[in-house]
């Protein structure tokens, strides 16, 4: 216990917490970031209604707008939509499925990714040129294309979703780890590791390993924010979630429909929130980069 | 010089025909489109022979086969919700597209450039810090909602600009034109100032990037001991350096650009090539889906190619191998 | 009777990071006349380069010049705004740097970073600017110079663009030329023929020169007058005979005593015991104290003041070495 509360002393008044504080776009992508944690924890406990339960909705609530205009209804704060659908609480549950894949992308995409990436860098040879050649290749593809094409083909779907974002995401993973890798493996003390008779898998967990640790931290910060994007996006375009479990951007293609008529507070919020999501991610993301790299200090 | 182009078209070549076989093999999953070329009560026996004269009953490596020599011919094969040749649907709609992506192309570039260069220079100045979380704010937007709230901004709420379709265009060379008329310019903005915002976003932060770095450089100083104006520091000597980077990032950027502009353009019924593949892929419409495909990929490796070009006109250390 | 050219007096430049306060030039006295070749010798960090960057306005943040006088041709640069030490750079002091690998630009032709300066501080028409170039790179040694000029940097050694470099130093004719580790950057082999001609260059053309280096031998062949820096301050200043042949501060005889001679008898090089201290955690009283041989108590307690030993030369010490 001692020894906590001193990392944590340590912790706060070290250079990396006083840089912190000292900057004003970490501590708001810190604040939207907690925010949106406590959304996805606390928030369907707070938030009266359950939009999936068909049962708990009325009809004749359709189409109210946000509490502040008039014809607004302080049950439904942001208003709802054309089935009577709370607005609030389908932005709630729409962030814990839109975060979720989001997370639940980057962890697949870093660990093929990087393992990958660990492999090409380390073992070189054909392996190297083969996994470097297919990953310039995607990446000259606009991803959102990729992807867009790879969920016509599946279908709608989570699994099929996570599946396609981490086809997509994986390059990048490789590519930094592999970089690191390479600049990694020709340090002496790997050198001396192998002099003195380490097996490859032992060298490359215990020694490569925790240097790639911190581009992979800044790359995945930033990755799932571009999940997050092209998620919406291709649910937006009616390839991605299905309509059971509505992500933040199915929210927005619904909302489309009536924007025209003016019936904006169904589209507008889901689509707000998801910029706000990923800003917080993106702040929090942006210094941490700056943090820890060692080159611009 | 010759030797290097040689090699280049080969790797083009390559290239697009490992693309042909992946989308073979995606749009081989997607389902029976005999459904699509038959009425709606055939019968069984209509039904196979459909299925024969479309080749859709020979083993795949032979279907592939002839998918490849047709391609090779021009022939990708006949729309099934149009009855068109699909290479003839995507040429047309493509100078829409393309003159979209140009025009939000020229907006990035002529906003990101200098914004980045002043924040590169100035990094401590308060602006230089609001142009920086503007650009994070920039790439963290989605696409879509973005076009959704200028439509109903500017055109549900205002009124001021029209919220869909193309308007007027001219002639000019042989392709139509929006911004050549004043209806056709005013329908050009919404779509093409939707899809830069995140373009513009990534090009000025590389650009500030990329002048941070380059400002630390020690020819910099040198110039600075000569006598140079601070100006003539930044836009002579330190951006050049950092157009290296920012080509590269350029080239990544226009293949996001013609991926977002699928988006933007169903958005707003902008008809070009990305409206006609979303209504394609809802449609299961694949002759249209393979010929965007393999299209776009042509597009890119042409692309690629031009900015290894570009990069041989900027720096002299790099020469084409 | 020469006069002084440039007069420096407690200058102090600070830099403030997060760790602390970095004193990386402590009050430095020292005067240059025109034509002279002033050395500044000392180790890495010892502050040399810093009084360099100071005298031509170029220090960065978090570097500040806190406090002193630096009179050239009788006006205090440091009260010169931007735009006059503008017209000061390049045309009335120059500067070389230490790498000439990295002192041009890779993007732009020689000919054009050589017309820069002339473009920065006189009228010439393209024709005389040219014709001027290949005067310089004639000068400086540099064959063919018409194709030359049309060349990249990376398409020149290393020490052929140190030669550039001072030509483009000497292309103004400046009154003082600023060399900040010429020669540091270079093969040995290069380094004498590269030295040789600046000396030659600064001559003809009566040239002022400082010339910082850490490697006393350079100095010694080389300059007029000496001052050695440690930590951030003047410790022994003089004439160049008096610094080689009489030099009286411990740390300089350390210095002088570890370099080889060819033809001496010396068994062993002369070391100097101890690590330079850390900048930020200066010893009160000498800052040479912990490795200094003929510590006493009262050398701990106050840094000592420069004293006069004999004309012209004087050394920081409260008990020179003897000789």
């Amino acid at each position: 216990m001692q020894r906590l509360l001193r990392k944590a002393r340590a912790l706060w008044a070290s250079e990396f917490a006083h840089n912190f504080r000292g900057n004003i776009s970490a501590i708001v992508g810190g604040v939207i970031i907690l925010f949106f944690v406590f959304i996805v924890a606390f928030g369907p406990s707070l938030v009266k209604q359950n939009p999936y339960e068909i049962a708990s909705l009325q009809l004749t609530d359709a189409y109210k707008p946000p509490v502040w205009l008039s014809g607004g209804d302080p049950n439904y704060f942001l208003g709802t939509d054309g089935q009577g659908r709370d607005v609030l609480a389908s932005i709630v549950y729409g962030t814990r499925i839109s975060l979720f894949i989001g997370l639940s992308a980057m962890i697949c995409s870093s660990l093929i990714g990087a393992s990958l990436g660990l492999i090409a860098g380390y073992y070189g040879g054909r392996l190297d040129g083969v996994i470097m050649r297919i990953a310039d290749v995607q990446l000259s593809f606009p991803s959102i294309l990729i992807a867009l094409f790879l969920m016509s083909a599946f279908g709608k779907g989570i699994d099929n979703i996570l599946i396609s974002l981490t086809c997509v995401g994986w390059v990048i993973y490789a590519r930094t780890v592999r970089g690191s890798t390479l600049s990694e493996k020709q340090k002496e003390y790997v050198q001396a590791a192998k002099a003195a008779g380490l097996s490859n898998r032992l060298i490359i967990v215990r020694h490569i390993l925790p240097n790639v640790v911190t581009p992979l931290i800044v790359v995945s910060t930033i990755q799932i924010g571009t999940f997050i994007l092209i998620e919406a996006s291709l649910s937006f375009l009616g390839v991605g979630v299905p309509i059971t479990k509505p992500s933040l951007g199915l929210l927005v293609k619904n909302g489309f429909d009536v924007l025209l008529s003016g019936l904006w507070w169904t589209s507008v919020f889901p689509g707000a929130f998801i910029m706000l999501l990923v800003f917080g991610i993106n702040l929090l993301g942006d210094f941490l980069r700056d943090e820890l790299n060692p080159r611009l200090k | 010089m010759i030797s290097y182009l040689i090699k280049r078209v080969f790797q083009m070549v390559v290239v697009l025909w490992v693309v042909s076989i992946i989308v073979f093999t995606m749009m081989s999953f997607t389902g029976d489109p005999t459904y699509m070329m038959v009425p709606l009560d055939a019968t069984e026996d209509e039904i196979a022979n459909a299925r024969m004269l479309l080749g859709l009953d020979k083993p795949y490596i032979v279907q592939y086969g002839i998918f490849l020599k047709n391609i090779l011919g021009g022939d990708f094969g006949r729309s099934f919700v149009f009855r068109q040749p699909a290479l003839g649907l995507i040429m047309e709609r493509m100078p829409a597209t393309v003159e979209m992506v140009l025009v939000a192309m020229t907006l990035a570039l002529l906003l990101a450039i200098p914004l980045g260069v002043f924040a590169g220079a100035y990094p401590q100045k308060k602006t230089s810090r609001g142009i920086m979380a503007g650009s994070l704010l920039g790439i963290s937007l989605p696409n879509f909602w973005v076009g959704m709230m200028l439509i109903f901004i500017l055109a549900v709420r205002f009124n001021i600009l029209p919220s869909s379709g193309r308007g007027d265009t001219l002639r000019m060379m042989g392709v139509n034109l929006s911004i050549l008329t004043p209806d056709g310019f005013k329908h050009i903005i919404l779509p093409a100032v939707t899809l830069c915002f995140s373009t513009l976003a990534i090009l000025l932060r590389i650009t500030r990037a990329g002048m941070m770095e380059v400002m630390k450089q020690d020819f910099i100083k040198f110039a600075r001991a000569k006598g140079a104006t601070f100006r003539s520091v930044l836009f002579k000597h330190a951006l050049k350096n950092v157009l290296i980077p920012v080509v590269t990032i350029f080239g990544l950027q226009l293949g996001d650009l013609i991926g977002f502009a699928t988006i933007t353009e169903y958005i707003f019924a902008w008809p070009g090539m990305g409206k006609l593949l979303i209504d394609s892929i809802y449609m299961g419409d694949r002759p249209v889906i393979v010929v965007y495909l393999m299209f776009v990929a042509f597009l890119f490796v042409i692309i690629n190619f031009t900015v290894d070009v570009i990069y041989t006109l900027i720096d002299p250390r790099i020469k084409l191998r | 009777m020469t006069d002084t050219l440039l007069h420096i007096r407690g200058l102090k430049t600070y830099f403030h990071t997060f760790a602390g306060v970095i004193k990386a030039v402590d009050g430095v006295d020292f005067s240059v006349d025109e034509g002279e070749i002033l050395g500044v010798v000392g180790e890495s960090g010892c502050g040399k380069s810093v009084v360099g960057f100071s005298i031509m306005g170029l220090t960065e943040p978090p570097g500040r010049i806190e406090s002193g006088e630096i009179r050239f041709n009788g006006v205090n640069l440091l009260d010169q705004d931007e735009r006059k030490m503008r017209k000061i750079r390049g045309q009335e002091i120059a500067m070389i740097f230490q790498d000439p690998m990295t002192s041009l630009n890779p993007l732009y032709t020689i000919q054009d970073q050589m017309e820069e300066v002339m473009k920065l501080h006189s009228d010439m028409s393209a024709e005389q600017r040219k014709k001027r170039c290949m005067e310089l790179l004639a000068e400086v040694g540099i064959s063919q110079p018409e194709t030359r000029l049309k060349n990249y940097p990376h398409q020149f050694s290393g020490g052929m663009r140190q030669r550039v470099i001072i030509a483009i130093a000497l292309a103004s004719n400046p009154k003082l030329v600023i060399a900040d580790e010429p020669t540091t950057a270079l093969d040995v082999t290069i380094q004498s023929q590269i030295l040789k001609l600046m000396k030659r260059l600064v001559r003809e053309h009566r040239t002022a020169m400082i010339l910082i280096t850490h490697d006393l031998a350079v100095v010694s062949e080389m300059t007029d007058k000496i001052i050695v820096m440690y930590c951030g301050r003047i410790v022994e200043k003089g004439t160049r005979d008096d610094i080689i042949s009489r030099c009286r501060h411990p740390y300089t005889l350390g210095l002088l005593g570890s370099i080889p001679k060819l033809t001496s008898r010396q068994k062993r090089l002369l070391q100097i015991s101890g690590m330079v201290p850390n900048i930020m955690n200066l010893p009160p009283g000498c800052s040479f104290a912990p490795r200094c041989d003929y510590v006493r108590d009262r050398c701990r307690d106050m840094p000592p003041e420069l004293v006069d030993l004999e004309p012209g030369h004087k050394a920081a010490c409260y008990y020179p070495v003897e000789r």
